[in-house]
């Protein structure tokens, strides 16, 4: 006789019965009350009446042939997936929205092959783009990236390989800054290289702001991902007579590269979609700066913000545009962050395991040779 | 037992291992990452002591009335943040009314209700959101939102006036086609937005702690009869208080600093409003992006004293999150 695997979901036939029927109850009932008795209106008002009288009617349904305890358990789990369904829903409609509302500009090819310099505030989508945008963007986020991967990543194996109060106290206000408000970023570089040192607003200095900003979020993640190597790679580097760069370098940092590659794109995608350091350090401009040492450069957040807040449609059109290339730009960052992210730290992509293995094997070469010709005088 | 007998009685004086760090290239080493974790230290210090610096001119023009005059009028010496400031507070508020609620509903789906092949999908989807710029939550809540869900505020004017902080002036109650704009470019609608923006940072936290509740008492509690939600009450969310209240710190704390998209959907009033579904709001960083422009030298030094105000404000939230978050990875949370 064939045994037949035990159903072991806690879900009965019962059970989905009763959510279809307290859910067709439910609308039937908001149905009536809206078109026959009171004087309701609107999507909003409809859905979240719906949902009360559902959990009151699911309530007691359930009621009938359970206990309290169950009753709760229902009720509770009902909740909580309305409230996630609810959530998920909102965050993929405020995505969406700007591609929806953007397509219009979109269409266009010269919306990313022209800037604004020659065109006014009437003209339509068939003059004009955000070539200064992307370009502003794109200068600002390498210039962030050039003096944060090499400082942020040294900060983090230092917070690592090194022990005792300094490290604490470091570690205390990284942690502390990583909320820093990004317009507080923005006045201290203005503060700073712009009334002290004498920059003039410019790409150089919107770059430096958000370096700042970025710091504390690429350090604080990169500090976590290098806490999960194993330590015992570590001291297995170390009994092996390496150094403490050497296992820094050879053993740390390439276990971890997945997941520094992971905290350095992320912090990348928060970067780039900041809007208020670059309004105060870079100022906005209608034409392609390429140059980020000298006047002002505009980037996609600020462009989004410019254009939306024009009164004409063609200027909130191009900032519905802007915003579904940031959006976009965004989303490669993070897709390529996860596929990056996919492995756990100590764990080696078959491109690297075979290179690997190549260099033991020369290893071995070279030991064994070394060997004979000790052996042979 | 022959060897140990056939050894020598006096041992050999051997010379004690060196166990002190290696010279050379690990000494450069060593002090190059000191030196990079001195340059952050001192950039995230030097923050706070250059808007101190160039604050200083408009702070000992206004003294204490910094912090109770309402308008901003830095020219003619008249300015203080007690309206923004009371407007940030009234913003974070809201925001985290509806942050906290939606992600501890959220958080506890994914770790407690979602089915394991979902995971890690919507755990990335919480992750992207997270990432989503400010200003594209700007956009949607001062292009869409605030236009088409004006019967939300007016829904709740009508029936909770009697609260002082949902009074609407201007709105007649019993006045069925009353304008609905009264309700627009509020603090309400700020604070939706802005806490639809927190919400994933607060969420994953909140999700990291309930998910690190130990199996062996679920299990235990299970055992002992207890339904699922039964379970989470006892297990998960005791376990999971200390990250529950630090992640909304954190969430806390971004609300209170979030500029751009506060400054796309509030009109801005220069007097405390303390009725949060009427027009008009304002908030500090939402400050200083209008007045940037324009401001003068001493108008600037006024918004760097404005900036400090905020910056002081979110570093307090900001570590006794962190220091809250810490308790809670210590496993302390265990046996409330």
């Amino acid at each position: 006789m064939t045994e037949i695997r035990r159903n072991t979901s806690d879900a009965r036939r019962a059970d989905r019965m009763v959510q279809f029927g307290a859910w067709a109850a439910a609308m039937a009932m908001t149905g009536l009350l809206f078109h026959q008795l009171a004087p309701f209106g609107g999507v909003v008002g409809f859905l979240l009446i719906d949902w009360v009288i559902f959990l009151c009617l699911y309530g007691l349904l359930v009621s009938f042939d359970n206990d309290r305890q169950a009753v709760k358990d229902r009720l509770a789990a009902a909740v909580i997936r309305g409230i996630a369904v609810n959530a998920f829903i909102a965050l993929i409609v405020i995505v969406g929205f700007p591609f929806v509302k953007g397509i219009g500009a979109l269409r266009h090819v010269n919306f990313l092959t022209e800037d604004m310099a020659a065109a006014g505030p009437l003209d339509p989508l068939t003059q004009g783009g955000i070539l200064h945008a992307v370009v502003g963007t794109l200068e600002q986020i390498s210039i962030a990236l050039a003096i944060t991967v090499p400082l942020g990543l040294t900060c983090a194996v230092f917070l690592n390989e090194t022990r005792g109060a300094f490290t604490r106290f470091v570690r205390t206000i990284v942690d502390a800054m990583t909320a820093l408000p990004s317009i507080v970023s923005g006045l201290f570089v203005y503060a700073f290289l712009i009334l002290l040192v004498g920059l003039e607003k410019s790409g150089l200095a919107a770059g430096c702001a958000i370096s700042v900003m970025m710091l504390p979020i690429v350090i604080r993640a990169a500090d976590v991902v290098i806490r999960l190597v194993p330590s015992s790679l570590r001291e297995a580097s170390l009994a092996l007579g390496a150094g403490q760069l050497r296992t820094a370098w050879h053993v740390v940092l390439p276990s971890a590269r997945s997941g520094l590659m992971t905290a350095v794109l992320l912090g990348t995608a928060r970067g780039i979609g900041e809007t208020s350091p670059v309004l105060i350090t870079a100022g906005v401009t209608a034409y392609v700066n390429a140059n980020p040492t000298t006047g002002p450069q505009i980037s996609l957040p600020l462009a989004t913000f410019t254009f939306v807040t024009s009164p004409e449609e063609t200027m909130k059109a191009r900032g519905f545009g802007s915003a579904a290339v940031l959006m976009i730009l965004v989303l490669v960052l993070f897709l390529i962050a996860r596929l990056a992210a996919g492995r756990p730290a100590g764990e080696q992509s078959r491109g690297r395991r075979v290179r690997a293995h190549r260099a033991s094997m020369r290893d071995r070469e070279r030991f064994i040779a070394r060997i004979k010709e000790e052996e042979q005088p | 037992m022959t060897q140990l007998d056939a050894a020598p009685a006096v041992v050999p004086a051997v010379t004690r291992r060196k166990v002190a760090p290696p010279g050379g290239a690990d000494r450069v080493f060593r002090i190059g990452i000191r030196a990079a974790g001195l340059i952050v230290l001192a950039i995230m210090i030097t923050v706070g002591f250059f808007l101190l610096q160039n604050g200083t001119t408009a702070l000992s023009t206004a003294g204490w009335r910094f912090l109770t005059t309402q308008t901003w009028q830095p020219d003619s010496g008249n300015f203080g943040i007690a309206a923004v400031l009371v407007g940030t507070i009234l913003i974070a508020t809201v925001a985290l009314c509806v942050a906290f609620p939606l992600a501890l509903g959220v958080a506890l789906y994914i770790s407690e209700y979602a089915q394991p092949r979902w995971k890690r999908f919507l755990v990335s989807l919480v992750d992207l959101m997270a990432a989503v710029p400010s200003v594209v939550y700007g956009l949607f809540g001062a292009v869409y939102l605030q236009w088409n869900a004006l019967d939300v505020p007016r829904w709740i004017a009508v029936h909770f006036s009697w609260l002082p902080p949902l009074r609407v002036d201007g709105f007649d109650p019993n006045d069925p086609l009353g304008s609905n704009t009264v309700f627009a470019s509020s603090t309400f609608f700020a604070g939706v937005i802005v806490g639809m923006m927190v919400m994933p940072i607060t969420c994953s936290v909140m999700r990291e702690a309930f998910s690190q509740a130990p199996q062996g008492e679920r299990e235990g509690a299970y055992a002992l009869g207890a339904t699922r939600w039964g379970m989470i009450r006892s297990v998960v969310l005791p376990f999971g208080r200390s990250g529950m209240i630090g992640g909304t710190m954190l969430g806390l704390g971004r609300a209170l600093g979030e500029t751009i998209a506060v400054y796309m959907i509030i009109a801005p009033v220069f007097a405390i409003q303390p009725h949060i579904l009427s027009s008009g709001a304002n908030s500090v960083s939402a400050l200083i992006a209008q007045q940037w422009g324009a401001a003068s030298p001493f108008g600037l030094s006024a918004l760097m004293a404005a900036g400090l105000a905020l910056f002081t404000l979110t570093l307090v939230v900001n570590f006794g999150a962190s220091a809250v978050i810490a308790r809670s990875r210590s496993g302390q949370g265990s046996d409330a």
